[in-house]
């Protein structure tokens, strides 16, 4: 009975499907995360079962779950048994869950490998596809480095649906394995020109993601951006072409005059149709910043204008762009950028905000804040509040205070600031005013008096401290009245103020400062009154601190503790020396004598390393490696500096430079702290002389500069404006006299106020300190780059022509190579490959080959250059884009065909580059030249183009060999494991045999076809004679006498891979298996068909599959003894050790586990299972193989095999 | 690149959650929360862009959304994405779940306001429908439009052909819904007095997020 009801809930239980439990949720309202809990449950059993399909119902609802916010790590290996099941219905929910939850931290995702692996080289297009799409969520540096092979060869399937997904996820494999790009960077620049639109606007998007980080690196290949843009129709990738070409003019100025024409007519013809599309192209040509900005301000105007909300919004970041290049233009519209500001949506005046920092100039500034102010005080949320608040004041401390004339107003600006309520920019507001203070010495006695008046009423300040950041500034104002304070006007009325008992509320480092700062304080009032010889009252304060300062030393924080005890030890010993009348004032203040000068932020950077210090060098061994994260201070002088703008106007930026260096110069020389190497004379703050130069005028003020109590910044306002109509009276009065005296005419152009920014002088003597840098600082720009960035990786030359070294690595040799150096085989096969093209070229490329590569970046570099020199016709009608494009390269040539070529040389192609050097040469002969060049072109570019498996082999040809078991010694010959396997006058094939560690007894059968004749080789069929022991995988529902299609064609002179499975019984004893290509040869003459026989040799090697072995676990196995042994000896050797065992690596498949001397034990593993141990010693001219093998009759024909492969070096 | 796609309903129900960017599962549910925040307080009439700010990324990323009688789709992307063509992607996207879900009427009263009523009236039945058959579709044809964050295909008839030939092919292997049927029969064979010892024993490593969150 309870058996029953137990089957029955479990019935039930297992119905559920995904709508069943979205139904479920909805009907637990209540008890929601209960009814969760209890599906996870039944979810887990789910995941217990055998049955795929169970399996798969529960990832699927599991991936509902993600949705809502629960974690389903757990199920990681789940989701992979579910991606590895063979339907692809299956197959999509297990990748769909992967891609929802996998990240790198996952750990079973190293499992995946080759389940991906086998999915992408998948039948079916959509196994694959879903596979790239799975793995473009979840690819880690691993995957990347694995598949990168594999996926480079995707990218030249025949299907363009997975071409392009493979050219998309490229990007992602660049970012995690950067030394993927160079090698696979000519296929991706090729399929720029792949027949299939969606493709090509892959290829686009990954190019211009890679190229917006670092495009100098992509300028060459301007022409083809430039070609595809004027020949796209595709929207989205013109949209990325043009925001490409955005990055590139800054880099190449004559880009941009270059654009100017297609852009245009790109506008018109597709304003004529929707409005809005209009405007996004107005917008992205203004992003190309190089051009000349005329047509494009003029289009953003009429945007803005048009009152559709996202235009506006675009306008004005259009215009945001605009700004860096021609801020004139932008200034002009001032009216407008400010109206936006009232703007209802936020996105809009945050955007209007923007604009208003690279808008401010020395003349309008009082007024763009006066704007602002008036904003703070409306704006509603906080957040956009916050952001106003930090805009006054990056727009005011820009460029160093470049545009403040009149400091008293700022600092006033910024008391105003601390009466925000709630803003989190308290910090700010105190390092501005800290920076303010210190650098502008002439502000000192105004800042200091608002401080104090801040401190008195630091009640209102404080009553709201704890929630937010405003009491920030209680701790600017307590420093600037501690260390300025022989400018205050009541010390004494301060320092009660700072010793009231609300004071203990702030937070511990205010309050840190505060004790500090009143010692500062009681030290320049002890002064004072001793100088005055009040020593009563001088008393008295000594009294005031020993009642006051217990209530710190009581404090909770240690800072305020320590620091208070301290100094109420200090001061009762003062308060004796007093009650003897002994006058203790200097020694006091001598606690806190000199001046504190800024520092630079990167000043630490900048100190050069001596000579002889090595400061990677460990001084004694570490302990541990445990290491501390980073600390980084809270910086109240750091944040200013960093929110700097980069951009600013160069040239004004070196003379600023120039002075300030001058400036600090002598501002070191006055300084007593700073070894020298020279001595100098040794002034104590003076004031510097450094400022000497900057142009100051001294007025007297007939408007009291200071106004009373807590100041409104409006007056200031007027008063700036009072006193700049003086000044320009006083001025035009001093022209006038210069001019009757010299009694010239141009009068009238004379008195034209010229009413630059400049005329205007600063109220104050501004003189801002610049920041200290060590003596020999190198002036270096490097700072700005983020080292962790990680696109900084990807800063690639891929001009450069591809090294030898630099290869992907290949899929099933991946093992070998971490073990030895297998991959250099294919160098012959590639070899013959790379001669045929040339021979057909006559020969002529062969010689100066290498000679070339090194003068082929150079040439490209010539041909951009000559690409962009050519200053396009004036088209004299709205002729097609494309034709003056190629008119513009080559004016004199009108055919078409002359057309096409020069189109191939500009865009850098090795061959016709060439053909145009010589073009550049002789050119004359060009005409008669010209037929047969173009021939050869066509050649050499078929050669170039092609198919997959050629260069993977050419890839694979060029590899250096890696040393994993040994240190290199010496280079490896190169070897290749293709073997010759038949050839006629038609086609060449060459094969290697590959097990396969993921379905038991299988290998793999690639063969490589190559065409040697001319005409197309189509219709291949691969028939092979099955014995009982190996049997070839056909499609389902083919027989045993049905041939195996190959899935291409071959035009002349390409080569390409097949691969075909075979399954195997017995692995232990090696074999032949008789075949036949089949294939129809068509050429003009017509079409003919014709066969190839070969035989197969399955060796026992290539039933090896090369499998790192650790020691221990080497030894495990052989004390296990049920290893049967034998072993062979082969005399005559004179191959180095390394390179033996390299050998036996690669051709045998072995990896190898230790190596010692001239001694070194290998392991390997068969497809089913087979256990195979090796112990190789080298004698003098021999060398002796020990092996190990679970299978006696394998190991004997293993050995034999080696023999013959020792014997042949 | 694009960062995340989300796409909830008026009262912030997710209905579909797709990060570019490795979040934690919290943290994914308090980014949509926030970014439904702060898409709900925005007129209908007011620009489509919202710069994200601390929310994903930094400033460097912005939020575009259109908002479709029930649904909001928001993707956030970086500056190197085209806010226009992103506005035109996500109509695109919408459009294509139209086409694909020929008999379902929530997408489409966006493109035929006047069949409003008739969706209010089955307007329970069809968010069902929404969330459980269309959730993995959904997926599905996002998968056909942004791949990893990259736009794979703006085309709309070639998105709505891979969708379709992919079902083609899954119905010819019979579909995920005759599985439980296959199940049902798999655990009639399995040793019954085994199992009831496992079905009640809970997992303690399962996080359960705090319930208000969804409120």
């Amino acid at each position: 009975m309870a058996l029953k009801m137990v089957k029955g809930s479990i019935d039930r239980m297992f119905d559920k499907n995904l709508q069943d439990l979205v139904r479920g949720i909805r009907n637990h309202k209540e008890d929601e995360a209960k009814y969760i809990s209890q599906c996870i449950d039944e979810i887990k059993q789910e995941l217990k079962q055998d049955n795929i399909a169970v399996k798969a119902n529960a990832v699927c609802k599991l991936t509902y779950l993600q949705m809502l916010g629960y974690d389903i790590s757990w199920a990681a290996f789940n989701i992979i048994e579910v991606m590895s099941a063979s339907k692809f219905t299956f197959k999509r929910i297990g990748y769909l869950a992967a891609s929802q939850s996998f990240h790198e931290g996952t750990d079973v995702i190293m499992l995946t490998t080759n389940q991906i692996r086998k999915d992408l080289s998948s039948p079916s297009q959509y196994d694959t596809g879903v596979a790239l799409t799975g793995l473009s969520c979840f690819v880690t540096p691993d995957l990347a480095r694995d598949l990168a092979n594999d996926i480079m060869t995707l990218m030249s399937h025949t299907k363009p649906y997975i071409r392009k997904k493979a050219v998309l996820i490229m990007y992602k494999v660049f970012l995690k394995y950067p030394e993927s790009l160079r090698p696979a960077f000519p296929r991706l620049k090729e399929k720029l020109e792949d027949p299939d639109p969606g493709v090509q606007s892959a290829a686009v998007n990954v190019i211009c993601e890679l190229a917006r980080r670092n495009p100098k690196n992509y300028l060459s290949l301007a022409p083809l951006f430039f070609k595809l843009m004027t020949s796209s129709t595709n929207n989205w990738v013109l949209i990325k072409i043009i925001k490409l070409f955005g990055a590139l003019t800054p880099l190449e100025p004559r880009l941009g005059k270059k654009l100017i024409e297609p852009l245009t007519n790109l506008i018109h013809s597709v304003g004529a149709g929707r409005g809005a599309e209009r405007a996004v192209f107005a917008v992205l040509i203004s992003l190309s910043s190089g051009m000349p900005n005329h047509s494009a301000s003029i289009q953003v105007r009429p945007a803005r204008a048009g009152a559709s909300p996202p235009l506006k919004y675009l306008g004005l970041l259009a215009m945001s762009k605009i700004l860096k290049t021609h801020p004139k233009s932008v200034q002009s519209h001032k009216d407008l950028i400010l109206q936006c500001l009232d703007d209802k949506d936020e996105s809009i005046r945050l955007r209007a905000l923007d604009l208003l920092y690279g808008m401010v100039s020395k003349k309008n500034l009082m007024e763009i804040v006066k704007k602002l102010m008036t904003h703070v005080d409306k704006a509603e949320g906080t957040t956009y509040r916050d952001e106003l608040l930090t805009k006054i004041i990056d727009i005011c401390s820009q460029s160093n205070y470049q545009y403040i004339t009149n400091f008293e107003w700022y600092i006033s600006i910024l008391v105003e600031l601390t009466r925000l309520e709630g803003t989190r920019h308290g910090h700010l507001i105190a390092a501005q005013m800290l920076d303010v203070a210190i650098r502008v010495k002439a502000i000192r006695k105004f800042a200091v008096s608002q401080m104090s008046s801040l401190l008195d009423s630091a009640h209102l300040l404080a009553s709201s401290t704890q929630r937010n950041g405003i009491c920030e500034v209680l701790y600017a104002a307590a420093w600037i009245c501690g260390e300025f304070s022989e400018h205050l006007q009541e010390p004494h009325h301060t320092l009660e103020a700072m010793l009231r008992p609300k004071v203990t509320t702030l937070p511990g480092h205010i309050q840190a400062v505060y004790v500090q700062n009143v010692v500062k304080l009681y030290a320049s009032i002890l002064q004072q009154k001793e100088q005055a010889g009040e020593a009563e009252g001088a008393q008295a304060v000594t009294q005031l601190m020993v009642d006051r300062l217990p209530q710190f030393v009581q404090s909770a924080d240690l800072e305020v503790q320590e620091r208070a005890s301290c100094i109420l030890q200090l001061v009762k010993h003062i308060q004796k020396l007093q009650a003897k009348d002994v006058p203790v004032a200097e020694e006091v203040s001598a606690l806190f004598a000199g001046e504190l000068n800024p520092v630079a932020p990167k000043a630490q950077k900048k100190v050069p390393v001596p000579e002889g210090l090595d400061l990677d060098a460990w001084i004694n061994e570490p302990l541990s490696d445990s290491e501390s994260e980073d600390e980084r201070p809270r910086a109240v002088f750091h944040e200013e500096e960093q929110r700097r703008p980069k951009h600013r106007p160069s040239e004004a930026d070196e003379e600023e430079l120039a002075r300030r260096r001058e400036a600090r110069k002598q501002e070191q020389a006055n300084n007593p702290f700073y070894i020298k190497s020279s001595p100098s004379p040794q002034k104590r703050y003076q004031d510097t002389p450094g400022v000497e130069h900057i142009p100051v005028v001294q007025i007297d003020l007939s408007v009291p500069l200071k106004v009373p109590g807590l100041p409104m910044s409006d007056q200031y306002v007027k008063l700036e404006e009072e006193r700049r109509h003086q000044q320009k009276l006083e001025k035009d009065k001093r022209r006038k006299k210069r001019k009757e005296k010299e009694k010239k005419g141009k009068r009238r152009h004379g008195s034209l106020p010229t009413e630059s920014d400049e005329d205007i002088a600063p109220a104050q003597q501004v003189d801002i300190v610049t920041e200290e840098m060590p003596e020999n600082a190198l002036p270096s720009d490097e700072d700005d780059k983020d080292p962790n960035d990680p696109y900084r990786a990807l800063d690639i030359d891929l001009d450069k022509p591809l090294a030898d070294s630099e290869k992907l690595p290949i899929q099933k040799h991946r093992n070998a190579e971490t073990s030895k150096s297998p991959e250099k085989e294919d160098v012959p096969v590639a070899e013959k490959k790379s001669k045929k093209p040339k021979k057909k070229e006559k020969k002529h490329k062969e010689k100066g080959r290498d000679k070339e590569k090194k003068k082929e970046k150079e040439k490209k570099a010539a041909d951009l250059d000559f690409w962009l020199s050519t200053t396009p016709p004036p088209a004299p009608a709205p002729a097609p884009v494309p034709s003056t494009e190629e008119a513009g390269v080559n004016p004199v040539t009108a055919s078409k065909d002359e057309c096409e070529d020069t189109k191939t040389e500009a865009q850098g192609e090795e061959d016709g580059a060439e053909g145009q050097e010589q073009d550049k040469k002789s050119p004359k002969p060009r005409k008669k030249k010209h037929k047969k060049e173009k021939e050869e072109r066509t050649k050499g570019k078929k050669s170039k183009k092609q198919p997959p498996g050629s260069e993977e082999a050419a890839g694979e040809a060029a590899r250096e060999p890696v040393q994993n078991g040994a240190p290199e010694e010496e280079p490896l010959p190169p070897e290749s494991s293709y073997s010759l396997l038949a050839e006629n006058s038609y086609i060449k094939m060459t094969c290697d045999v590959r097990g396969s560690l993921q379905e038991d007894s299988q290998v793999t059968v690639a063969i490589v076809l190559e065409n040697r004749s001319n005409s197309v080789l189509k219709g291949m069929e691969l028939s092979v004679l099955d014995s009982l022991n190996a049997r070839m995988a056909r499609p389902q529902g083919s027989s045993v006498h049905d041939g195996v299609p190959v899935p291409f064609q071959l035009p002349p002179g390409v080569s390409n891979e097949a691969q075909f499975v075979f399954t195997i019984q017995s692995v232990v004893t090696a074999q032949k298996l008789k075949g036949t290509l089949s294939f129809i040869a068509k050429n003009d003459e017509g079409a003919t068909q014709e066969k190839l026989d070969f035989r197969l040799h399955f060796s026992c090697s290539s039933y090896l599959v090369t499998t790192p072995c650790y020691s221990d676990a080497f030894a495990k196995l052989l004390e296990s003894g049920d290893l049967s042994m034998s072993s062979v000896k082969v005399d005559g050797i004179q191959l180095s050790f390394q390179n033996l065992l390299a050998k036996i690596c690669f051709h045998h498949h072995f990896s190898v586990v230790e190596r010692v001397d001239s001694c070194a034990s290998m392991y390997s593993r068969s497809i089913q299972g087979h256990h195979v141990c090796l112990l190789v010693k080298k004698g003098e001219n021999s060398v002796s193989v020990d092996g190990k093998c679970s299978d006696p009759t394998l190991l004997s024909n293993l050995l034999e095999e080696m023999k013959a492969t020792l014997a042949k070096c | 690149m694009i960062q995340a796609i989300l796409v909830f309903n008026n009262h912030g129900k997710p209905r579909l959650v797709r990060f570019y960017q490795r979040f934690p599962e919290e943290i994914q549910q308090q980014i949509v929360r926030e970014t439904f925040h702060l898409v709900l307080k925005r007129d209908d009439n007011i620009c489509n862009f919202l710069e994200g700010g601390s929310l994903i990324g930094g400033s460097d990323y912005k939020l575009i959304y259109r908002h479709y009688a029930t649904l909001y789709f928001v993707f956030c992307v970086d500056s190197s994405e085209s806010e226009l063509g992103i506005l035109d992607l996500i109509q695109v996207f919408v459009e294509t779940l139209d086409k694909c879900f020929e008999n379902v009427c929530e997408l489409d009263l966006i493109f035929h306001m006047d069949k409003c009523n008739c969706w209010v009236i089955d307007e329970a039945s069809r968010r069902k429908k929404w969330e459980a058959q269309r959730h993995q579709q959904v997926h599905y044809i996002l998968q056909e439009v942004v791949m990893g964050g990259m736009v794979l295909e703006t085309n709309m008839n070639e998105i709505v052909a891979q969708i379709e030939a992919q079902n083609r092919l899954e119905k010819s292997e019979g579909g995920l819904s005759a599985a439980p049927a296959r199940a049902v029969s798999a655990v009639k064979n399995i040793n019954l007095p085994e199992i009831p010892r496992n079905i009640n024993i809970g997992d303690l490593n399962i996080k359960v997020p705090n319930l208000s969150q969804f409120v």
